[in-house]
């Protein structure tokens, strides 16, 4: 692989790493914030070991992002590396208007959502997951109460039913309840109102409620 | 029409949950819950696959060599090499 054009490389992987050590452990939030800050404005005036800097601190959440939603590393690092050369073309155009690390996850999700929509996935898009629906929804329980999930969660079985989850459903249910992201940032990557948000992950975690009551019943059957 | 939410039907307390959950409120005291135990089991439900949510999929590592890929794609496009 040619590497001749020196300026352009990173000047020491090891500085790299070092930060990708110190921005996955959680540390010191308000001195990464303005580590990020500053080494944004870099990346944005086009200091390539600044954007460097960026992928270190962000890759394991864009890749652990795609990696959720394709449930394929390999495919997941392809959206990643997809993911940040759409960054590498865009980051100039970031204003601030919302938290970089929210714009960054949204249009990781467009890279995602698009490659879904590429591999026929359509039916599944985020676009029908947003579409308010009239329907009576999921796993609405007007009868008897099933016996309780509680305590009787299989891993296994969760991680089933989130993967088999419309692609919109899944996603909102990654985002809030696994990445730990409140609605209003939701929102905003998603481009839908918070009601529509809270709306869609209710529906989202009655559907892994119905799939997690039949796992448990075909199960009880063994 | 605003219903007294002690009178409210298990359908009508269902189609407010999303909201309901959605607030950030404390709702195990809400007076539909108090007497169905129906509605106290979804909600039950609804907590746990929350709590467990947050035990999986840990945070992964992609690649050390996927830098490399991202930046040879950057020179490539900047036209700084000849693509393979």
């Amino acid at each position: 692989m040619p590497r001749t054009i020196s300026n352009f490389d990173s000047p020491h992987s090891g500085s790299v790493f070092s930060l990708s050590a110190q921005g996955s452990t959680g540390g010191n939030s308000t001195y990464r914030s303005s580590v990020d800050d500053r080494t944004l404005t870099r990346a944005q005036a086009g200091d390539h070991f600044a954007f460097a800097q960026l992928y270190a601190i962000h890759k394991r959440r864009i890749y652990s992002l795609c990696l959720r939603m394709v449930g394929n590393p390999a495919e997941a690092e392809d959206l990643t590396q997809e993911a940040f050369l759409q960054l590498h073309r865009k980051i100039a155009t970031f204003r601030g208007d919302s938290a970089f690390s929210t714009w960054l996850h949204r249009l990781a999700i467009n890279v995602v959502l698009m490659h879904l929509r590429k591999k026929g996935l359509a039916v599944t898009s985020l676009d029908e997951a947003m579409e308010p629906t009239h329907d009576d929804g999921p796993g609405r329980s007007f009868g008897a109460p099933d016996p309780s999930l509680s305590g009787s969660i299989d891993r296994l079985a969760l991680e089933r039913a989130v993967a088999e989850l419309p692609a919109g459903y899944r996603l909102i249910f990654i985002l809030h309840d696994v990445e730990g992201y409140e609605h209003n940032e939701i929102a905003i990557m998603l481009d839908c109102s918070i009601g529509n948000s809270k709306s869609q992950l209710h529906k989202a975690r009655l559907k892994l409620r119905d799939a997690l009551h039949t796992s448990l019943r075909r199960g009880g059957r063994r | 029409m605003i219903v007294d939410p002690a009178n409210l039907n298990c359908e009508q307390f269902q189609a407010q949950l999303a909201e309901l959950i959605g607030s950030g409120a404390d709702i195990s005291l809400h007076p539909h819950l108090i007497s169905c135990a129906n509605c106290r089991a979804l909600l039950t439900d609804l907590q746990t696959i929350a709590d467990a949510a947050k035990k999986l999929f840990p945070i992964e590592q992609p690649k050390e060599d996927l830098w490399d890929r991202i930046e040879l794609a950057i020179k490539q496009e900047h036209g700084m090499i000849q693509p393979n």
